[in-house]
């Protein structure tokens, strides 16, 4: 076919793909052709024959959400029998096992709970930085915008302070598929598409490296998911602050939509389409959380070069009936049986000394 | 070239163009090897053993995998097959005891049982609503149990399921039977197939190594043994599959020696219609210390099969093994057939598979379809059925 030929050329020269190019790439290629394209382009820009993890947990401080998001089996609207909110005591003991087995930050995130104050969220954060040395990627941009919404504060304001109090990284959750037509049908009570990205925007101002993600595989359409793609990849223009892109598949189970869970082909699809179009990103995160380590460990041929992370603790997959679990020798053996070196890296994909 | 498919030629042509792409100044995981053995594949050319050895050494999965798919659509097209189907299995009592299997029990031991034909029936008619177009029936190698046993389950089947192909006991199971009737494996074989028998299925072979044998199923028959067997059913007139258990302790070169032998048989009687690679669950089972395979193995090991069994029409993603999501990748990476929509399977289930016990007709056809195949429901002999067809 004339158009996937000319578009492989393009990859070739180094020409940046247009979104034309990604819908017909996600509509008429081969799931080969489109590894064996991803699979260039990953080793262009990281030539050396490694794949990185991180070691890290989950800690979810509050399961308590008005968001009423449709894709959700995790969360508990306020005054449910099964609604939590950490106390330090439990904080310092997931930390305290975090760095224990060698993990070096905690992804730290929450429900939309009208209950918690700004202070909270700052002395959540002061008491976990001023008792560990270790790192906190934490508060998504819908909750940052809810918390900005409550507090009656700028999104810069909101992120200032968490800076101050030792916010570490954001990671690039809730941005779902960024079309307000389809947030509206999935997530009507989350932040629209352009908060979405005026969060990572304002961050990035301000210093902070971030994610990003892309859940797929419920309501969306190819054309949603080129969109996606567009939207972050010009904000990267802008920026240059997504340290990492991590695309995966909506689980049904426990939900309100009823679809059958995207299959691994589509995953690989929409993965390998990835690292071709965002050719400003540097990496590609496997997600072995929702696809199983199997096809995480396929993933690697599919333009992703970071195993993401031991996830020592994980609860809102799960929560969707979906429970991987792999420890951290398991994932080593797994990308060194692909064929790379594995390496155990920080936030910042800085490689790890002292990892084995 | 010309005889290839149009399918096959795009294929090719996208690959030319990739490899025309100057990419050589980065460290793709290319492999030397793979541009020669392309071009054998493309050519119709037999692989040697040095070259399924070479396709394992590589970790090019993507490489190895475009060959697979473009000599298995040269084969299918984009067709990928099931089959609606009912597993059976009658004993798990068994004198071999293998070390790799988590299903077989002594006499009288916790969990131990055998059916009678009546058991047999009574699954038969608990699913006679259903559309089922093979029964797959095997079991332990039981000696409490006649000749006349084995006969009998057949005709029940035949019976209660008179338009199903019933697809029962590996060569270990035949040779068994010829033992305990006192007949030739033709004869045998003869009384068999007047009760009912259709098929034969590819179990009982693990991996054709002398080594293996010892160490892991001493009791029961080797390599040699399987093949003459099977040499006998292909010459009663029946067609069977082949199997091969794969990351226990086998090396590389056993595992292609393995491939090799089968393709010689192949050769002499034509008699196989799929091989199947199951990968080795090592949960409840002598060896559960060893890792589960990994997808690249899972994805390698079907793809060299499709590679080196050139004298084959099917290889085989037994969702049941390698997982349903693995099986749908597989079908890019030389599999054309996704076996079965089966409930009830054990085997693999005791050793902590972790795939769903059964899927459903719509679900096989939607995996099959999401890979950007063509899903075609078969017979056990691969003619297709029109579909929601009752029978």
């Amino acid at each position: 076919m004339k158009i996937l030929s000319d578009i492989a050329i393009k990859v070739e020269e180094n020409r940046r793909l247009d979104p034309v190019d990604a819908l017909n790439l996600m509509r008429h290629a081969d799931l080969l052709f489109l590894a064996d394209l991803a699979g260039k382009v990953r080793c262009r820009r990281h030539p050396e024959p490694v794949v990185t993890f991180v070691s890290d947990r989950n800690i979810n401080y509050t399961n308590v959400c008005v968001s009423g998001c449709r894709f959700c089996a995790f969360y508990r609207p306020p005054g449910h029998p099964d609604a939590y909110v950490l106390d330090e005591e439990t904080l310092r003991g997931k930390i305290e096992e975090t760095l224990a087995l060698g993990g070096t930050q905690v992804l730290l995130q929450g429900g939309m709970n009208p209950d918690l104050k700004l202070d909270d969220y700052l002395s959540m954060l002061r008491f976990i930085k001023s008792n560990f040395p270790i790192h906190i990627h934490g508060f998504s941009p819908p909750e940052i915008v809810f918390i900005a919404e409550q507090n009656e504060l700028s999104i810069e304001a909101v992120i200032r302070r968490f800076i101050e109090a030792g916010l570490g990284s954001i990671p690039g959750g809730g941005a779902e598929i960024l079309c307000d037509d389809i947030r509206s049908r999935i997530a009507p009570g989350k932040c629209n598409a352009g908060q979405w990205l005026d969060v990572m925007r304002t961050a990035h101002r301000l210093g902070l490296w971030t994610t990003a993600t892309m859940m797929f595989g419920h309501v969306e359409t190819e054309r949603h998911i080129v969109d996606h793609l567009e939207k972050i990849r010009s904000l990267q223009d802008e920026t240059g602050g997504f340290t990492a892109f991590i695309p995966w598949t909506f689980q049904p189970a426990n939900t309100q939509i009823d679809v059958p869970t995207a299959g691994a082909a589509q995953y690989l699809r929409v993965l390998a389409v990835s690292r071709i179009f965002l050719d400003n990103i540097d990496n590609i995160q496997a997600s072995w959380v929702t696809q199983g380590e199997k096809i995480a460990q396929v993933a690697l041929a599919f333009g992703a070069n970071d195993f993401g992370s031991t996830m020592i603790e994980e609860n809102v997959v799960a929560a969707a009936g979906v429970r991987f679990r792999l420890p951290r020798s398991e994932i080593v053996r797994l990308i060194e049986d692909a064929g790379y070196a594995a390496r155990q890296r920080d936030c910042f994909y800085r490689a790890i000394q002292s990892a084995a | 070239m010309t005889t290839w498919s149009s399918d096959a030629n795009k294929t090719h042509k996208y690959l030319t163009i990739i490899m025309m792409m100057n990419f050589n100044q980065y460290s793709a995981p290319t492999d030397s090897k793979l541009p020669e053995i392309r071009k054998k594949a493309e050519n119709g050319i037999r692989l040697d053993p040095v070259d399924g050895l070479a396709l394992y050494e590589s970790s090019d999965i993507i490489g190895i995998g475009t060959i697979a798919d473009a000599v298995r659509r040269k084969r299918h097209g984009k067709k990928a097959f099931f089959v609606y189907n009912q597993h059976i299995n009658y004993t798990n009592v068994c004198k071999n005891r293998c070390r790799f299997c988590a299903f077989a029990r002594d006499k009288g031991e916790d969990g131990a049982f055998t059916l009678t034909p009546e058991d047999v029936a009574e699954r038969l008619k608990s699913r006679a609503d259903e559309p089922i177009r093979e029964i797959h029936m095997v079991g332990g190698i039981n000696p409490e149990l006649s000749f006349d046993y084995y006969l009998e389950l057949l005709a029940t089947i035949r019976f209660l399921r008179p338009l199903a192909t019933i697809k029962a006991f590996t060569a270990v199971e035949i040779d068994h039977l010829a033992r305990i009737a006192g007949l030739s494996l033709d004869d045998t074989l003869d009384h068999l197939m007047r009760a009912g028998l259709s098929m034969v299925p590819g179990g009982g072979a693990e991996v054709m190594s002398r080594r293996v044998h010892d160490a892991l199923f001493p009791e029961k028959i080797d390599g040699d043994r399987w093949l003459e067997v099977t040499e006998a059913i292909h010459r009663s007139g029946l067609v069977s599959n082949a199997t091969m258990l794969y990351g226990h302790m086998e090396t590389k070169e056993e595992r292609i020696d393995h491939l090799v032998r089968l393709r010689d048989l192949q050769d002499r009687t034509g008699g196989f219609s799929a091989f199947i690679p199951l990968a080795f669950h090592s949960r409840n089972t002598g060896l559960s210390h060893i890792a589960r395979t990994t997808a690249f193995d899972d994805l390698k090991t079907i793809a060299i099969a499709r590679l080196m069994l050139d004298n084959f029409d099917h290889i085989k993603a037994y969702w049941v093994m390698i997982g349903e999501k693995l099986a749908q990748v597989a079908l890019s990476f030389g599999a054309d057939d996704l076996d079965g929509t089966i409930i009830e399977e054990k085997i693999t289930h005791m050793a902590g598979a972790q795939s769903a016990t059964g899927l459903s007709r719509a679900g096989i056809r939607e995996m099959i379809t999401g890979a950007g195949y063509i899903p075609v429901e078969r017979d056990s002999f691969y003619s297709p059925v029109p579909d929601g067809d009752m029978i």
